[in-house]
């Protein structure tokens, strides 16, 4: 497989300048995600108003799997209410992990480009850290940080 | 220190007979030449560890030690060669001081538990280095909350150096153990670890060397370097998984309390006194692995036969070639650049996570580690998540290098 499949461009950009990279100043809901066997940690931030995602970020370092990840997720999130944002992460997290799942462009649009993550098995922590965090992050409603580690 | 100089037209070709003794190399990964660089985390076995260990076990398996019958004394024989074997390699004094484990960490957690636990006080302290590997670290940690003993950590220099002065400052009336490793699986920086153990000997300090990443590359004179223990692991050095070696010295061997309990460490049982078996077998509960044993005497055997002086020489040279290469490639920081180093190049690139590193070099056929290495206090140290590490053994060659080289160069333009 060309190494091409697994690094294209929009993951190649999204690395390089990550979208929606930022701490906000009044932090409604937040989680930090750890993958302690590669170091990546980073940090998820939501505001949530009338049911809705008004506000998402994410700040942290990882590989460009994970930053892409992360960078396209805050991207895809914003304006969705909280049952929109977990069907979206089941979605992802079967395009990672079922190797007969069908993706549909059409839903997924840019997280598509995530799907050859799935041929490579130590690398799917990677690409979905950052969707574990989300889910920390939508149920911690309270000041605490969430943790998750992948381990 | 000496630099080693290969003579390079003839050792280059005596090496490549070498390699061919790994049938493991033999293979293609994603089309290209496999080139193993992670033998820093585990080494290939040669043809010759294989077949002892099957030999082993098509002709002369039963347990060891228990048996009058024929297999079982050929078992014997061969697990107590195996000892001889060891022995002979580190230049203990007897074979009662060759215990084997199931690899280095378990022989650091033997001394953490049968010494250090008994012999500790409140307030004691154990002196390690910020550059041990986690099995150098977590056991003293346990051990500290076991008797209310004290860690204490000597710094290290942004070449990955240890730095001298502040260790023997460290050193004080309450030190109890000193615990090193004898070279840094992390950075390749080799320790000085006879003034280290001198030092310590002069105040009556026991010194614990962590040696899994010394064994494979240069000779280890236990009773030259004078510690008290030396921790070893057979899947370093060419020998096979789950075998290793605690050497201790007889004196203070003789004064532990056992580990485990079980058989083969015993002499006789009843319910009121249990009688301790003698030396190593003492710390030695239950049936051994005997064909481990006996794969890491062959592999002592294959390391013997080449010679020390010449591996040392050719993990000397590898290093210094890739230092070399790697450090020409724009953008490519070493981490780990000490004076004394041998076998092993830890680096970063800029704006190429080493996590896509290892995978894009992994489809140029090239292994190596990415990750904290088990020793998160050296990247802390050096302010990083990670690194990428290409580490070598007798098989590599100064191609693979390159190749490393060409695949380093691949990923800047897919991630640049
Ligand atoms: C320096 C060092 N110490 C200790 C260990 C632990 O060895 P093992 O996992 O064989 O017990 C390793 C290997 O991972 C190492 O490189």
């Amino acid at each position: 497989m060309d190494i091409r499949q697994l690094y294209q461009d929009v993951i190649v950009d999204h690395n390089r300048s990550p979208r929606n990279f930022r701490r906000p100043e009044t932090i409604d809901r937040v989680a930090e995600g750890f993958n302690p066997l590669c170091g990546d940690k980073l940090h998820v931030y939501l505001s949530v108003t009338d049911g809705k995602i008004t506000d998402v970020s994410f700040k942290g370092s990882g590989c460009a799997i994970s930053i892409a990840s992360a960078s396209m997720m805050t991207e895809a999130l914003l304006g969705m209410d909280e049952s929109e944002a977990e069907a979206l992460f089941s979605d992802v997290h079967r395009m990672l992990t079922e190797s007969g799942f069908a993706v549909d462009p059409a839903k997924l649009g840019k997280l598509a480009s995530l799907a050859s993550v799935r041929e490579y098995p130590t690398r799917v922590k990677c690409a979905s850290l950052c969707w574990h965090t989300l889910m920390a992050a939508l149920m911690n409603t309270g000041a605490e940080l969430a943790l998750v580690s992948t381990e | 220190m000496n630099k080693p100089q290969l003579a390079r037209q003839k050792d280059a070709s005596d090496f490549a007979s070498i390699r061919a003794d790994f049938p493991v190399l033999e293979q293609q990964i994603h089309g290209c030449p496999l080139a193993y660089l992670d033998s820093a985390a585990s080494a290939q076995r040669p043809r010759q560890v294989i077949d002892a260990v099957a030999d082993y076990y098509r002709h002369d398996h039963a347990n060891v030690h228990r048996g009058v019958h024929t297999l079982s004394q050929r078992a014997t024989e061969a697990y107590e060669g195996a000892r001889e074997s060891l022995r002979r390699f580190i230049n203990a004094a007897s074979t009662k001081e060759i215990i084997f484990t199931r690899g280095t960490t378990e022989a650091i957690n033997l001394v953490t538990q049968a010494f250090a636990r008994s012999t500790l006080k409140p307030g004691d302290e154990i002196l390690i280095t910020w550059m041990e590997h986690h099995s150098n670290i977590v056991p003293w940690q346990l051990v500290c909350e076991q008797t209310g003993a004290v860690l204490k950590v000597a710094p290290i220099n942004d070449k990955g150096e240890l730095e001298l002065d502040a260790w023997k400052k460290l050193l004080g009336n309450k030190t109890r153990v000193a615990a090193f490793g004898h070279i840094s699986n992390a950075l390749g920086t080799i320790n000085p670890v006879h003034e280290l153990c001198a030092e310590a000997r002069r105040r009556g300090i026991a010194t614990v060397i962590d040696g899994a990443q010394a064994l494979p590359h240069i000779g280890v004179d236990v009773r030259s370097i004078d510690c008290d223990f030396y921790a070893l692991s057979g899947h370093k050095m060419y020998g096979p998984t789950g075998i290793g070696v605690l050497y201790g010295r007889e004196e203070m061997l003789q004064r532990m309390p056992p580990w485990q309990g079980g058989g083969e460490m015993i002499l006789a049982v009843n319910f009121e006194k249990t009688v301790y078996n003698e030396l190593p077998h003492k710390f030695e509960a239950g049936t051994p692995n005997i064909a481990g044993a006996i794969g890491l005497g062959a592999a002592v055997a294959y390391l013997e036969n080449i010679g020390m002086e010449r591996i040392a020489a050719h993990g000397y040279e590898l290093m210094r070639m890739a230092s070399t290469a790697l450090s020409a490639v724009p953008g490519l920081r070493l981490i780990g650049t000490a004076e004394n180093k041998t076998a092993l190049v830890s680096f970063v690139v800029d704006g190429v996570h080493p996590h896509d590193l290892g995978t894009i070099a992994d489809h140029h056929g090239v292994a190596i580690r990415t990750g904290h290495h088990c020793a998160m206090p050296v990247m802390e140290r050096f302010g990083l998540p990670a690194t990428a590490r290409a580490s070598f053994g007798i098989y590599n060659t100064e191609a693979e290098i390159d190749q490393l080289v060409a695949a380093v160069g691949h990923a800047k333009e897919v991630l640049g």
